[in-house]
């Protein structure tokens, strides 16, 4: 039968990176209000509450406190929002949908550089509509500082979408970020995503350049506070690595279990 | 036409912690077949095919399909499977659902193709938590049509579906297969293996205890077992009887177990000396029980157990 003999000599698949699987994974995100709620709406409350006041004291060396407050909450959006985005693994887990994916050709890898291009799209938006909120809020900023704000605060979010994804392979939790929103409240806290890190006292001060959301709020306030310290990118990269390397050890361990 | 088995699987063995689930398995699967694989819960179909899926790895023994790793066989969209639940994002469309599924192959069918020949096209835009538990099976159906399979296995595709559920699921099985596509099927309803299959496979307690046609295995399961009191000089005489599954001797008493007791019972009143005869029936369903029942002791057993030591 010629049918048989085709479906013997058929190819090996690439591996499943495309468009569609992009596209439905960032539609999911989307649709999840919840998600929304987590990267858009309460960082926003945040800065109406925290930043409002504030926004036109000066800081010593002539910007203003909005700028900082705008900045630092826009890093904890998208932290906030690439760690949702990367703890969704959890759901597909608990779901079975992970069990699934193992009948088609796809490639562990590529699932996991789907979640994170997705998890990246997701913290830019949450970045984008801080930004619009600052900027409605009447915040204002030269250009190359948004931009590279910005950016920090959309690529660092790379760290945060790890944590999530090695939460979600470490938890059976449906409600995964009812733990991990709370968690990263008091990692933004400590962090000094809240309140700068001099006015937190020196042992606090000092645990916080231990926390994973310091680095990257320091290097995004860098453009504004003209300080810079290569000790943050070490911090960044640090965790980077831990969160990665949880996640790699998580993801085996799942994949294992049958 | 006849090619590479679909499946061959040779000497599996899986455990579970103490749980001997698979206990040396063997079973060659030629393309184009439609098999049952009937036995009751526990008797390890789910873990055997599991197996053969590559979603657990065999303690010893191999599993090929299409002559590939089952692994290599997935990747080229050889093998699809209809899992028993699970397997679907709540969140997302019927049709999301196929168009992700067919994202990941290389080469698909239709989305709307597949959605027909599940018969799920009017609930394509329906979200997939909305979908009743008949219509998800068929969704899963869908899935693994989209890559075109040569093999398509189902674990229990049928369970917690409502008759009528039951009825249109397998005849869409059956438009399919019609087309040359081979089909494993897990089942504990013999009547879905008597009435689907074209060869039925028994396992019980890890090991296949019956392989035939679904009459064979029918007649094998079913009939009646007659019973008399016989000359032990008659005995050899029971080598004249019409053909039967299973005749013992044993203390002055003979066991016949026969899909046809009528010859039986009157070879021996005619031709032996046989008297105090009784003939007892069992219904298809206890006879199937009695085949595949858990109970430890047997010579099946046995072998197997030694099988493991050595």
């Amino acid at each position: 039968m010629s049918q048989a003999t085709a479906i013997q000599d058929r190819k090996p698949s690439a591996g499943g990176i495309n468009r569609t699987f992009l596209w439905i994974e960032i539609k999911r995100m989307l649709r999840n209000r919840r998600t929304v709620i987590f990267t858009v709406l309460m960082p926003a409350i945040f800065f109406f509450i925290f930043g409002l006041s504030n926004k036109d004291q000066l800081l010593p060396n002539g910007h203003s406190y909005g700028q900082y407050i705008l900045i630092s909450l826009t890093v904890y959006a998208a932290m906030t929002a690439a760690t949702g985005a990367g703890s969704q693994v959890a759901v597909e887990r608990a779901q079975g949908w992970s069990r699934q994916l193992r009948l088609t050709p796809l490639l562990p890898g590529a699932y996991i550089a789907v979640k994170a291009a997705a998890a990246l799209t997701l913290s830019l938006v949450a970045v984008i509509a801080q930004f619009v909120i600052g900027a409605l809020a009447g915040v204002t900023m030269d250009p190359q500082i948004w931009l590279t704000a910005g950016l920090v605060a959309w690529l660092g979010s790379l760290v945060f979408a790890a944590l999530g994804l090695f939460v979600g392979y470490l938890m059976p939790s449906q409600n995964v970020m009812q733990i991990l929103g709370p968690a990263l409240a008091i990692l933004a806290m400590l962090g000094g995503l809240f309140m700068p890190i001099e006015i937190m006292g020196d042992t606090f001060g000092e645990i916080a350049k231990f926390t994973p959301a310091y680095g990257i709020g320091q290097l995004a306030r860098s453009p504004i506070t003209g300080e810079f310290d290569a000790i943050w990118i070490v911090n960044v990269l640090a965790w980077l690595a831990i969160f990665v390397g949880g996640a790699a050890m998580a993801f085996r361990r799942d994949t294992k279990r049958v | 036409m006849t090619g590479v088995p679909a499946v061959r699987a040779a000497g599996l063995h899986k455990s579970f912690g103490k749980v001997h689930a698979v206990r040396g398995l063997d079973l060659t699967v030629q393309q184009g077949e439609v098999v049952a694989f009937l036995g009751p819960n526990g008797a390890g179909k789910t873990t055997t095919i599991d197996m053969i899926l590559g979603l657990t790895t065999p303690d010893r023994g191999e599993v090929s399909v299409f002559g590939r790793t089952p692994r290599a066989a997935i990747s080229r969209g050889q093998v699809a499977a209809v899992m028993q639940t699970g397997g679907l994002l709540r969140d997302i469309s019927v049709r999301e659902t196929v168009q992700l599924t067919a994202a990941m192959f290389d080469s698909s069918r239709p989305v709307d193709e597949v959605l027909t020949r599940a018969g799920i096209l009017d609930i394509a835009d329906r979200k997939v938590e909305k979908c009743s538990g008949g219509q998800q099976q068929r969704l899963r159906f869908a899935m693994a049509l989209v890559s075109d399979p040569g093999l398509l296995i189902l674990d229990e595709p049928t369970t917690g579906m409502d008759v009528a559920g039951r009825r249109d699921f397998w005849s869409a099985i059956r438009a399919d297969a019609s087309r040359g596509r081979t089909v494993i099927f897990a089942t504990h309803y013999l009547e879905e293996a008597d009435a689907y299959a074209d060869r039925i496979v028994l396992v019980r307690q890890g090991t296949i205890v019956a392989d035939g046609t679904a009459a064979q295995v029918k007649n094998l399961a079913s009939g009646r077992t007659v019973r008399a009191t016989l000359p032990s000089g008659d005995r050899a005489l029971l080598a004249g009887l019409p053909p039967a599954a299973n005749v013992e001797y044993d203390a002055g008493r003979v066991t016949v177990r026969t899909s046809d007791s009528d010859s039986v019972v009157r070879y021996l009143l005619n031709n032996t000396g046989a008297h105090d005869l009784e003939v007892v029936a069992h219904n298809l369903e206890e006879a199937f029980v009695a085949l595949t029942a858990d109970e430890p002791g047997t010579d099946a057993d046995r072998h197997a157990l030694e099988g493991d030591r050595a």
